[in-house]
């Protein structure tokens, strides 16, 4: 399955910090077909670092989609039945306005001056996209960690809009531990001279502190054992240690390839901004309880985390399916044993896809 | 869901049919009336659940404590969530529920009697079946055997068995009662026969519905 991006354009946006964005564009994929009722369109959201080719093969790259082992005739969000959506964030640097865009103001990119946002910023955007695709109800919003916390941001922001909700590996906010590790990959970018108070477009990137916060955050996404499990100890093309500081463990060359190949896909302005808008993110926002927050809430939902994901640690999806329940909203959670810690997913898929194929059928059969 | 029911043995007539395979089921099934909000603790894979909300167009959910029970319970398309019950109802409004079904998982909790009031706080009402230990089979092996009792019904051997509060009919009549619930229903069972006589001594499994007075 070929897949091409779309882009459309916007006159502005306003955003939660008061300022406005002019002009916006959004960037997305669709897949399948709009049925004549409109009611089986299903908005993926993606994660922090990902983008809008969320499945099929680009035809630009060569490469699948992040989450095409989910997406696609036959699988769990089945493109023979549903129309499935998914666009570039806000502050990316895919298509989507960001800070690497260029300010029609200036005739050049923005920068530091590009507002800071939020996930309501970025679910808004998501909003204005449907209504010009003419698409009212969502059967389906749903996304892993930060396109969790926006499928909660939809379920709260437009709950007529949103028949159900499959937030994964996600949280209803940053914990001190979240926003701590945030802050590691924000100041190493910011720490590397080229990086230059976000004046770097057209000169050298900061490509030192962006692989470095890169580095960090694939830590995150893995797990003790999942690491242990792809590299040990084990020495990289040597047989002993080189008593120097070039590589010397598989684990040390992995998270140096890693960061690097982020360096030229990637944007480290995108990355300051898209972070704070995921520490900023709190779905209580104003209100005195999580519970509060949730009361206008219709949607069904069903939550998912994974045993060994320590960045987004089960506990947080527990509270808010305890939320939900105290709301008496229908709502279905199960923790997945899986090893792969966060990444779980997007590599270890076969428990979830079945999962989100029952629950997806069931919605869309109380809807009929 | 541990205790086993008996199967029809095909050569006496079963006055009670019999759901899923179930006797208690069927009962379950013919109490629960159509459109109303169910919650099933310790629902298994949800059988029961999806059989309610297809045929009676229940809003059905479940509680259950077994990971892959769950995923299968969803897969179904029912709304379980995974949980012990015991500390699975604390977070439901009062009464949001018409029933909250317990069925042969009471005899599995740790505090029976808190998750009877709260199946009695969260539903208008409860469906409660249970194996009767008081049945004359577990009195007999117990008394022959002189070891832990080993029938159809409790076929574990002591150190395996999921059954860690062992109770009668008369035992749960008391407990009703003490507590001031009202037991607006009651059905008995020896596999899929109606017991009518001596409950206590007779029956394998027993179905309340009750509500508070």
């Amino acid at each position: 399955m070929i897949v091409t991006a779309n882009t459309l354009g916007f006159d502005s946006l306003s955003l939660d910090n008061g300022a406005t964005l002019a002009p916006v564009e959004v960037t997305y994929e669709s897949y399948g077909e709009l049925n004549a009722a409109r009611s089986n369109a299903i908005l993926v959201l993606h994660a922090f670092s990902g983008d809008a080719h969320a499945a099929g093969i680009s035809p630009e790259t060569g490469q699948p989609g992040w989450w095409d082992n989910m997406i696609g005739p036959g699988k769990a969000f089945d493109t023979n039945r549903y129309f499935v959506i998914c666009s570039n964030v806000l502050g990316g640097c895919r298509g989507t306005t960001g800070p690497s865009s260029v300010n029609p103001a200036t005739g050049c990119p923005y920068g530091m001056s590009f507002p800071v946002i939020t996930v309501g910023d970025m679910v808004r955007l998501q909003r204005m996209l449907l209504d010009a695709l003419g698409i009212e109800r969502l059967l389906a919003v749903t996304g892993g960690s930060m396109g969790g916390m926006q499928a909660l941001e939809w379920a709260v922001a437009y709950p007529r809009r949103v028949v159900s909700a499959i937030p994964i590996a996600a949280t209803t906010r940053h914990s001190a531990q979240q926003i701590a590790f945030n802050e590691v990959g924000r100041q190493a970018i910011m720490a590397d001279p080229n990086w230059n108070s976000g004046n770097y477009y057209g000169k050298e990137l900061p490509g030192r502190g962006l692989a470095v916060a890169r580095m960090v955050g694939h830590i995150t996404y893995m797990s003790d054992d999942s690491m242990r499990e792809k590299f040990g100890r084990r020495l990289r093309g040597k047989e002993a240690f080189g008593f120097d500081f070039e590589v010397d463990f598989e684990v040390e060359n992995y998270l140096r390839y890693r960061g690097s190949q982020f360096v030229g896909r990637f944007d480290a302005n995108s990355y300051l901004y898209i972070t704070k808008a995921m520490d900023y993110f709190d779905l209580t926002n104003g209100q005195r309880s999580l519970a509060g927050a949730l009361e206008a809430v219709e949607a069904r939902f069903l939550v998912i985390s994974f045993s060994s994901d320590w960045l987004y640690p089960s506990y947080q999806s527990q509270e808010l399916v305890r939320a939900l329940r105290s709301r008496n909203c229908d709502v279905a959670y199960v923790e997945l044993q899986s090893n792969y810690g966060h990444d779980s997913f997007l590599v270890d898929v076969a428990e979830q896809a079945s999962l989100v194929r029952g629950f997806l059928a069931s919605t869309f059969e109380k809807l009929a | 869901m541990s205790a086993q029911i008996g199967k029809p043995t095909g050569k006496k007539k079963a006055f009670v049919s019999e759901l899923l395979g179930r006797s208690d089921y069927a009962i379950i099934g013919d109490i629960v009336e159509a459109r109303t909000k169910v919650l099933d603790l310790g629902c298994g894979e949800g059988e029961l659940l999806e059989w309610l909300a297809q045929t009676k167009g229940v809003d059905a959910r479940g509680v259950e404590i077994s990971g892959a029970k769950v995923q299968r319970a969803i897969a179904r398309g029912v709304s379980v969530f995974q949980s012990d019950i015991d500390a699975g109802l604390a977070d439901y409004p009062d009464h949001a529920f018409d029933y909250v079904i317990l069925s042969q998982t009471l005899q599995e909790t740790r505090h029976p009697r808190e998750v009877l009031r709260e199946m009695l706080r969260v539903g208008r009402r409860g469906i409660v079946a249970f194996p009767n230990f008081g049945h004359w089979r577990v009195r007999f092996s117990m008394l022959t055997s002189g070891g832990a009792p080993r029938t159809r019904l409790f076929p574990y051997e002591w150190y395996e068995s999921p059954n860690i509060h062992f109770l009668t009919v008369r035992d749960f009549e008391n407990l009703a009662a003490l507590e001031g619930m009202k037991v607006e229903r009651r059905y008995f069972l020896a596999g899929s026969r109606k017991v009518r006589t001596l409950p206590n001594l007779m029956a394998e499994v027993a179905v309340y519905l009750l509500s508070r007075e």
